[in-house]
């Protein structure tokens, strides 16, 4: 009896295609927003677990980390009796504030197109679809300007041959966080695929949250909105006051 | 020194933001306008979102144009009583303002109007004041400095309710001072600046008021609005940025201080060309992003809806 049951704990423990598992370790789990911050670098690092011998086929490591995802929208000019005006608009479900994909080669020959769709893996699959019913524009145009614009900003990132992957076992990878960084919580995703098929995959969270005078102040301009702006008031009126005190005593003195 | 923006949610250089309320700071204490319309598109370059930018400058405006009235009190150059008149106008057109702003929001396109709004106004004004304050400048060069400018007595001065505005030098009805203003303030309300560079050239234009008192007046109404518009924002969008706007206005009241100094070594003809060319400037900036292809057709917006 007892060792049926230890069969079955077994046989639950971990889904059947598993031979393979991820061990990951991160370098930091939480990204703390203070006056100072100027950006992260994270490290996150490895091994695979398994019990079985190396398979020949070689081993590839995608990391994925997405920021809180918002609803946007896009906006496009267009030229009207000569000048340029915010014409065509479109509305995305959702999209993440940022997202980066890192890979041990690049993604099209890591992944196919199916496990790519089935997981949403990259970069394109990581914003979600239009919602705006009945638009005449074509919608896919916007998309693209979206992932155009952030891709330049540096917020989505795809990093092709960013993940080291050393004797099928041991991996590693550094992922930069960019200074305009949104505060949420960091879904990170780790898949280990073989011939473009995911085997294994494991999910983790990374913390990004504003501390100190931060936290203080965004806390007090969102709960106590008219304090917060009464006290910018009263610093500018001080700061004005002070510079013109402050120059008729250099002036005098 | 980096310095990240908690409301902003972005990491600027402290040194940068320093230099443009330094800047801006400058051309307040000078020619008496906020400078609403010089450091948003400024902030909109360093990366802060739009929605941040324009509340934080808001607040930042308060701050120089305390700083610049306070030096202009000092010289006597502010006229207190039509400033009252000026921002009691204001604050009504302001009101009545932010309605028909609401109202032509539903109709959709208010951007474009917006910025049509300037591009006219700000170039009729513009060109005005340039032709007008050259002319002046000539003059004052062939008559040797003294110029004895002949006080054209028209509406302003006929009209009932006369009251002495004795900074100004000025005996005229009540009516057109409150009518300014209250122009002014729905102009303001729509085109979402504060209205110093169209209360300013009103001031010495319509109301004949000397420009000697002209700048330290517009900037003790300028104060009261963009407190209100600060307000607004804090209360209704939770937009401003304090430490964004501490450093601004930390540069901003040092350059309004250096300004007031400027200006009173300019004099009136000069500040009145300098002040058209600046308008004109803005006109111009606006005109061109109307009508040249922007580079990136596509811009983004958060959230959804609006």
């Amino acid at each position: 009896m007892i060792r049926l049951l230890v069969l079955l704990a077994l046989l639950f423990a971990r889904p059947l295609w598993a031979e393979e598992a991820v061990v990951l370790g991160l370098s930091r789990d939480e990204v703390a927003i203070t006056a100072r911050f100027d950006g992260s670098d994270i490290l996150i690092f490895g091994a695979v677990k398994r019990e079985t011998a190396i398979p020949t086929d070689p081993l590839d490591v995608i990391i994925a980390i997405a920021g809180p995802s918002s609803p946007v929208t896009l906006r496009r000019k267009d030229r009207v009796a000569g000048i340029w005006v915010n014409a065509a608009s479109v509305q995305i479900g959702s999209a993440p504030s940022f997202y980066a994909v890192a890979s041990s080669r690049p993604l099209t020959q890591v992944l196919s197109e199916d496990e790519d769709r089935r997981y949403g893996i990259s970069v394109e699959r990581s914003i979600n679809a239009i919602v705006t019913p009945g638009m005449t524009v074509n919608a896919n145009e916007f998309t693209q300007a979206l992932l155009r614009i952030r891709k330049e900003e540096g917020v989505y990132q795809q990093l092709e041959g960013a993940v080291r992957v050393d004797q099928q076992t041991l991996f590693h990878s550094s992922i930069a966080l960019p200074a305009n960084l949104t505060e949420g919580t960091y879904r990170t995703r780790i898949f280990l695929a073989r011939e473009g098929k995911v085997i294994a995959r494991l999910q983790t969270k990374i913390d990004v949250r504003k501390v100190g005078l931060e936290r203080f102040l965004y806390n007090l301009a969102q709960e106590q909105a008219t304090l917060y702006g009464l006290l910018s008031l009263v610093i500018a009126v001080i700061a004005g006051w002070g510079a013109s005190a402050l120059f008729r005593l250099i002036r005098l003195g | 020194m980096q310095i990240y923006l908690p409301i902003a949610e972005i990491s600027v250089n402290a040194f940068l933001l320093l230099g443009i309320g330094g800047m801006v700071g400058v051309l307040s204490g000078i020619f008496g306008v906020g400078g609403g319309f010089l450091i948003t598109p400024l902030l909109f370059f360093v990366g802060i979102p739009p929605a941040v930018a324009v509340a934080t400058s808001a607040n930042q405006i308060v701050a120089s144009s305390v700083s610049g009235l306070l030096a202009h009190l000092r010289r006597k150059n502010v006229d207190l009583k039509m400033g009252w008149v000026l921002l009691g106008g204001g604050l009504v057109g302001s009101g009545l303002g932010v309605a028909l702003f609401n109202y032509l929001k539903s109709l959709g396109q208010v951007d474009l109007l917006v910025r049509l709004c300037y591009v006219l106004f700000l170039g009729v004004i513009g060109a005005l004041m340039l032709v007008e304050g050259l002319r002046a400048l000539r003059r004052a060069r062939m008559g040797g400095g003294a110029v004895l400018k002949k006080r054209n007595r028209n509406w302003v001065h006929t009209a009932p309710l006369k009251v002495r505005f004795r900074t100004s030098g000025l005996y005229i009805s009540i009516i057109p001072p409150l009518l300014v203003g209250f122009c002014v303030g729905m102009l303001a309300a729509v085109m979402g600046v504060g209205g110093g560079f169209i209360m300013v050239p009103a001031m010495i234009y319509i109301l004949g008021m000397p420009t000697r008192v002209v700048i330290g007046t517009s900037l003790f109404q300028i104060i009261f609005v963009a407190a209100f518009t600060t307000l607004l924002h804090a209360i209704t969008n939770h937009t401003v940025d304090l430490p964004l706007a501490l450093f601004l206005l930390v540069g901003g009241v040092v350059g309004a201080q250096i300004g007031t100094r400027i200006g009173v070594q300019l004099k009136a003809e000069q500040l009145r060309v300098l002040l058209a060319l600046l308008v004109l400037a803005v006109c111009a900036k606006i005109a061109l992003e109307l009508l040249l292809e922007p580079s990136e057709l596509y811009s983004i917006a958060t959230g959804g809806g609006k």
